[in-house]
């Protein structure tokens, strides 16, 4: 297992090396190098802001295929509560669970209901008094991992409650096995996810040593089939069990609203994230209590695996969990699951301090000081043409010695210009000494 | 390393830029997290000390492996009594600056909180210097 592993991939055939996707993201974690892009492992936080925006649609999120659950004896399909605001006409977002025994799953279990869970468990976790304020919510990997990257200084106060997926997984594991009888082992559960970095945090878990999910399907991927089958699986009882509050978190504020406090902000997109954490971190809001960023505009709603433009997804959520039971989970239900699942990190979340320019202090002192002495002779355009999404990031690369100064277009046509009055000059001298003889010719 | 950052007296669109720089830089040279925190709280703290009490003036930062420099230099109406200064709450910030929530009186005490040496300098009709010291070792 290497130590990086990444949802989002590049299809190197279908990239032109274009500047769309080096400057849209928010870890500068691409680069274009001969001419295509290049994905820089140790930064990537599989948001997927370079999916959206590729217009090649050469930036990919690696999920697993549907065929991919017949490892199993039993299918398990956790569908994300953003599932619910993809199709047109439902009312009753049991027709949307039962159409999964459609495709060959066994059980579904929502992830909204692992929602709601995650919601008591939170809630707990505020009332213990020696938590750093703000609590920061741990339910986008890709801020989770955002944060590791550009704001260790806050990891402390990323709430350690599993998300809702992982609680809902085990939920489900364990419920369909007492009720079938069987082992728990020929089990397969499959989170049906709308964005790359769940599947990330599938495979490389933060807070735990092992995700108990055993594979991510694309929202994308399912949603023509899985619309063939609504309507037509009859019901033979709710699946549908979740919280008006679980449903609401595939909406940005939707975790808040179900932990239902006073001080919060509830953030959406990743600059706009971005933006707040840079705030957060400079001790601004003392009185907040608790923040949710979600990289996505509108939360998971947006997610770059979905099918429905988020805002219209967002109000059918909104209209679908106003017909639900807004109900929380009990003192009793909550004992029967806190010492028999995972609900908490169980691993401390690792700083990822790869956006320093080195180790040592001096070594990096006299990095930044080359650095400023390029970025001043570069034109200050940010153009990209370079490859790299900035002038102070080339300036960077090129002290990190992964680029040249001759990268800048500017910098070369400058060069070349002053090659060429080089060339005329030397043309000039040349031929002096033969003047005389052509005229005798 | 020396760094210099202009500060606008009054202009409020540009407060907080000089702190924002102060802080990307000690990121990208590597400084630990809860060290860079107290410099940039000190450091925007200082700038929104020019924006609304002087004329302007300059944030000077000096890194060296040792020790971080914070220096706060503007032109102004100095400070007469600076032990009544550095009383939380004390401000003398005009209404403009509090309606926008600053001038709340704890600029100068933030400031000598995040640091491990604190000097400040000041003479009325001129200006003040406010110099901060955080040790990296």
């Amino acid at each position: 297992m290497s130590e990086y592993y990444h949802s989002v991939t590049l299809d190197k055939d279908k990239c032109r090396g274009c500047t769309n996707c080096i400057k849209r993201c928010p870890t500068e974690a691409i680069r274009v190098r001969d001419g295509k892009a290049r994905i820089i492992a140790e930064r990537c936080i599989d948001c997927g802001e370079c999916i959206r925006v590729c217009p090649y649609h050469a930036k990919i999120a690696v999920t697993d295929p549907l065929s991919s659950i017949d490892r199993f004896e039993y299918k398990i399909a956790l569908p994300a509560p953003t599932l619910y605001g993809q199709f047109k006409d439902v009312t009753d977002i049991n027709d949307i669970l039962y159409a999964f025994k459609g495709l060959g799953f066994d059980y579904v279990y929502e992830v909204a209901r692992g929602a709601d869970y995650a919601t008591a468990f939170v809630k707990e976790k505020l009332k213990e008094g020696h938590v750093k304020k703000p609590i920061i919510s741990s339910a986008c990997p890709a801020i989770v991992r955002l944060i590791q990257v550009r704001f260790p200084e806050l990891l402390d106060n990323i709430v350690a409650v599993e998300s809702p997926m992982e609680i809902a997984a085990q939920l489900a594991r364990r419920e369909f096995s007492e009720k079938k009888g069987v082992s728990e082992d020929a089990i397969g559960v499959f989170f049906i996810t709308p964005c790359a970095a769940k599947m990330t945090s599938i495979r490389r878990p933060i807070g735990r040593k092992e995700s108990s999910v055993d594979g991510a399907i694309s929202m994308l991927d399912i949603f023509g089939v899985l619309a063939s089958k609504i309507g037509h699986i009859p019901h033979t009882g709710e699946l549908q069990k979740a919280s008006a509050y679980g449903v609401g978190w595939a909406n940005s504020s939707g975790e808040c609203s179900a932990l239902s406090i006073e001080h919060y902000l509830a953030v959406d997109g990743i600059q706009n994230v971005i933006y707040v954490l840079e705030e957060i971190e400079n001790n601004k809001f003392p009185d907040l209590d608790f923040f949710e960023g979600l990289a996505c505009t509108g939360g998971c709603v947006g997610g770059p695996l979905t099918f429905e433009n988020g805002f219209v997804a967002k109000n059918r959520i909104r209209t679908l969990a106003n017909g639900l039971e807004k109900r929380y989970i009990t003192e009793r239900e909550l004992s029967l699951v806190r010492n028999s699942i995972g609900w908490e990190f169980t691993e401390p979340i690792q700083p990822k301090p790869v956006m320093k320019l080195d180790d040592d202090l001096s070594l990096a002192m006299r990095k930044m000081e080359l650095m400023e002495k390029i970025y001043k002779s570069l034109p200050g355009l940010d153009c990209g043409s370079c490859g790299s999404p900035n002038c102070r990031t080339l300036a960077e690369d090129i002290v990190q010695g992964d680029a040249s100064e001759f990268d800048c277009i500017f910098k070369l046509r400058e060069k070349v210009k002053k090659l060429a009055e080089e060339m005329i000059e030397l043309a000039e001298k040349i031929p002096t000494g033969r003047h005389g003889e052509d005229d005798e010719m | 390393m020396e760094y210099t950052y202009n500060v606008e007296a009054g202009n409020y669109a540009l407060a907080g830029e000089a702190s924002s720089s102060i802080k990307a830089l000690l990121k990208k040279l590597g400084i630990s997290g809860d060290i860079v925190r107290r410099m940039a709280i000190a450091a925007y703290e200082a700038e929104m000390n020019i924006v609304i009490h002087s004329k302007g003036g300059c944030l000077i930062l000096k890194i060296s492996p040792e020790e971080l420099i914070l220096i706060s230099e503007d032109r102004g109406p100095g400070i007469p009594d600076i032990d009544l200064a550095m009383k939380e709450g004390y401000s003398t910030a005009p209404d403009e600056a509090r309606e926008m929530g600053f001038g709340a009186g704890m600029g100068l005490s933030n400031m000598k909180r995040c640091a491990d040496e604190f000097n400040i300098k000041s003479t009325v009709g001129i200006g003040t210097k406010v110099q901060i010291k955080i040790y990296l070792k």
